[in-house]
């Protein structure tokens, strides 16, 4: 791979040239961050995954993260959770403000944390229990609601994942006989029955077919509303279609951040422009 | 791309039609042997199975379920080693589960790499390999001797050792199989870890570890060793753990050693008994797995 | 020149080549056209002038080739980046030089109509300008297929020339017209192809700005050097 700027090229490129940029969201964007990372670093034992994230997820706003394999987009993900303290081992350092405080600091609590930010993953993650219970399960765990109320709930969750329809008869019936879609769509359900106010999506749409997929963007778009969201996706259609910008990750820097439809017309990166045209290898 | 030819008999007829007839040769040789020996062990199955059936089945009646040993000559069954059988296998596996289940649990969910975890496993697979006459002269050891003389608790206790490293074992290859994205699921929904283990991955290895309760119980149900220097046999009734307990292989290793013609009839129902419901375990284990 | 990454998927990278060389190829045919016009017209050569006038169908076929690959690249490759605005570029492009093909055309019609009529004057104008507008399509069409966005500025800045030439056209050409009505008929026509000549110069400049969006993904910004001062050469407007 060269490293080399094309010389036409050369002034679109930010001067401090590959790796020494310091990619900001854009203010285009004009909204505030509910997460704000500043200088954030992250290790998996001595292995420096991420090095120096500055990056916001603007309010009720989707951001797309590509990149390549390894680029440290997933990890990315599992820092805004916490999911890395889970492992003996990995640690971040720097900042990642949300409400005024790093939530990245040893003193937070943590299943607090994940109940306000949720994730949805690759492969969907039924329970074993019933669809009901999947639901109930995530709500149990931070509030004690009437069964009236957890109805009431268990519908809502159901009906803004867009699978209400294709569950009402069947919600005391296994979840595990549900197809894929329906399982990450559950998924999503059970996220949001939570209510929490950030949704990190982990590739959840690598395990599913074309129009699974692409109702599970339609459901991100609808979802925005209400929730902050971040997409990590090899897809990069699919962060072109869902994202209202777009980070560019490589080797753990973040190379670029730009609205979607700047970042694939115009990208300023040298970098970035070789992934997304598919020169890269 | 140049399409590159790969060398080889492709080319040359001759070889290949040798070649092929060496690999079919290697080929029917294999497939001989294998259906050899393949027979060579149905052979011993069924004539073991065939044996069983014809000496077990003609004493098997009624009276068998009913009445206690008896005098040889007077008419006798099998009640007491039966239920002495059910009672001591029942106890064990009450006892060993449990601890099995938290042992394999504490490996698969909190010590996953850990030195005290990798040092547990070791021994809990030593006790799983271990002979089981073993067992039974550890236990007459702490047991037996000490509180002065054979009885049911000490043979409850030796069964539960047995079971142990079995449930052990199932149960943290279970929680193994479970995806860790569920856990981290479920973490991520905000559970503490305990709440994870509990409702969520005793929940996806259930039928996995049932089975491997069930393959436990089948085990112990047919041990003769470790009872013959803890309970000891007992040829009355006796419900009483205290003293000298009865039970099935105890029962069929003492009539079958017997010069009385019923009895070692009654020895060979015993153990047509014993088959039949080691049997019925080991359907029963596999139709729980399956339903996974 | 410079050193392009291929992309992964080698047939993609030969399509995106083949699309340059198509625009090239179309470039370089109404590069000929404008000159063979302007030459007839010079030499007064009705039979290079019909000539003109029946290549331009190959032109217009080019324009088809170019707009159907550029549909197949989007549906079948969703090209993103400097490739999506390659072939942007290359629809935009394509339309350009058509209309340069029909100019052209129409100046060789009008060649053949003036070529019957009375000389007038020398005509080093209209091949000055000729000269002028072939280079600009060239630098033009030259900084797409190299990627070039200073040839394209270079272009898009030098229609000034152009433009004062084809002043000093119109103002002849009135002179002539008023000395003597027999030359009106001829003047006309002059003028219409003088008209001609400009437009394709100002499709060149458009066609370099579109190149510089192509290579840059950035619009020029700021109004574009402008010369043409013919529609107030005889009468101020009022304003």
């Amino acid at each position: 791979m060269s490293g080399t700027a094309l010389p036409s090229e050369a002034s679109a490129i930010a001067p401090q040239g590959f790796g020494g940029m310091q990619a900001r969201s854009s203010e285009a964007l004009n909204a505030t961050p509910r997460i704000a990372m500043r200088n954030l670093d992250f290790y998996y034992g001595d292995n420096r995954a991420l090095k120096a994230i500055d990056l916001d997820l603007p309010e009720r706003q989707v951001t797309g993260m590509i990149g390549p394999s390894g680029c440290g987009k997933s990890t990315l993900l599992r820092v805004l959770n916490r999911m890395y303290s889970l492992y003996p081992g990995q640690r971040a350092t720097g900042e990642v403000m949300m409400d005024g405080r790093n939530i990245i600091a040893p003193d937070i609590d943590l299943n607090e944390l994940r109940a306000r930010v949720g994730m949805v993953f690759q492969k969907p993650t039924p329970f074993p229990m019933t669809i009901h219970e999947n639901i109930a399960f995530g709500v149990r765990l931070h509030e004690r609601l009437s069964k009236p109320d957890m109805e009431e709930r268990v519908e809502w969750a159901l009906t803004r994942a867009a699978i209400w329809g294709e569950v009402k008869d069947r919600l005391h019936s296994s979840a595990l006989g549900l197809s894929g879609g329906q399982q990450q769509r559950l998924c999503i359900a059970r996220s949001i029955a939570v209510r929490p106010e950030v949704i990190l999506f982990d590739e959840p749409t690598s395990a599913l077919d074309p129009i699974s997929t692409l109702k599970i963007e339609e459901l991100i778009d609808e979802l925005k509303r209400d929730f902050t969201i971040a997409i990590v996706t090899h897809n990069m259609q699919q962060a072109a279609r869902c994202a209202d910008q777009v980070a560019f990750f490589y080797l753990g820097e973040l190379i670029e951040v730009a609205p979607a439809a700047q970042l694939f017309t115009a990208p300023r990166h040298l970098k970035t422009q070789e992934y997304i045209t598919g020169r890269f290898g | 791309m140049s399409a590159t030819t790969i060398p080889g008999p492709r080319k040359d007829p001759a070889a290949a039609a040798r070649l092929g007839a060496r690999r079919r040769r290697a080929d029917l040789l294999l497939r001989g042997f294998g259906f050899a020996a393949t027979l060579l062990g149905l052979v011993f199955l069924v004539s073991i199975l065939a044996t069983l059936f014809w000496l077990g089945l003609g004493a098997l009646n009624l009276t068998v379920f009913t009445k206690v040993t008896a005098p040889p000559g007077s008419e006798g069954g099998l009640l007491n080693a039966i239920v002495g059988s059910l009672v001591q296998v029942g106890i064990g596996t009450a006892v060993g589960t449990p601890i099995g289940m938290l042992v394999g649990t504490y490996l698969a969910e909190y010590a996953r790499g850990s030195a005290l975890g990798n040092a547990v496993r070791f021994v809990s697979d030593i006790l799983l390999s271990a002979p089981s006459i073993l067992i039974g002269l550890f236990v007459y050891q702490i047991m037996v001797v000490p509180f002065g003389g054979f009885s049911g608790w000490a043979g409850s206790v030796a069964l539960a050792i047995i079971v142990i490293p079995i449930v052990v074992r199932t149960t943290e290859d279970m929680l193994s199989l479970v995806p860790n994205t569920l856990r981290e699921a479920v973490i991520g929904l905000g559970a503490p870890k305990w709440k994870m283990v509990t409702l969520v991955c005793w929940r996806a290895a259930m039928s996995g570890i049932i089975t491997g309760i069930l393959l436990a119980l089948a085990r112990v149900a047919g041990e003769t060793a470790p009872l013959l220097f803890t309970s000891l046999g007992n040829n009355g009734w006796n419900i009483d753990l205290a003293r000298p307990y009865p039970s099935l292989p105890l029962a069929i290793y003492a009539y079958a050693g017997s010069p009385y013609e019923d009895w070692i009839a009654l020895a060979w129902t015993g153990a047509l008994i014993i088959t039949l419901g080691v049997l019925g375990l080991n359907i029963l284990a596999r139709s729980v797995f399956r339903q996974k | 020149m410079e050193q392009r990454p291929e992309h992964t998927v080698r047939s993609y990278s030969e399509e995106l080549r083949r699309l340059r060389e198509m625009i090239a190829r179309m470039g370089g045919l109404a590069e000929r056209q404008v000159a063979d016009a302007t030459n007839a017209l010079v030499r007064r050569d009705a039979d290079l002038a019909t000539e003109v006038v029946g290549r331009d169908a190959e032109i217009d076929a080019l324009e088809q080739d170019i707009e159907s690959f550029c549909i197949r690249l989007l549906a079948l490759r969703q090209p993103v980046g400097q490739d999506l605005r390659l072939v942007i570029a290359a629809l935009k492009i394509s339309h350009g030089i058509e209309r340069i093909g029909d100019y052209a055309r129409n100046a060789a019609k009008r060649a053949i109509v003036v070529a019957q009529q009375p000389a007038l004057g020398s005509l080093n104008g209209f091949l000055r300008m000729a000269l002028l507008v072939q280079q600009n399509l060239k630098g033009a069409i030259d900084a797409l297929v190299h990627h070039d966005a200073a040839r394209a500025d270079e272009v898009w800045a030098a229609d000034q020339p152009v433009d004062e030439v084809y002043n000093g056209i119109f103002r002849e050409m009135l002179t002539f017209m008023m000395e003597d009505p027999r030359n009106i008929t001829a003047a006309t026509h002059l003028l219409f192809i003088a008209k001609n000549l400009e437009r394709i110069g100002d499709h060149a400049t458009n066609i370099a700005e579109t190149v510089h969006y192509a290579v840059r993904g950035e619009n020029l910004a700021g109004e574009r050097p402008k010369a043409d001062v013919s529609a107030s050469a005889v009468v101020r407007p009022q304003s």
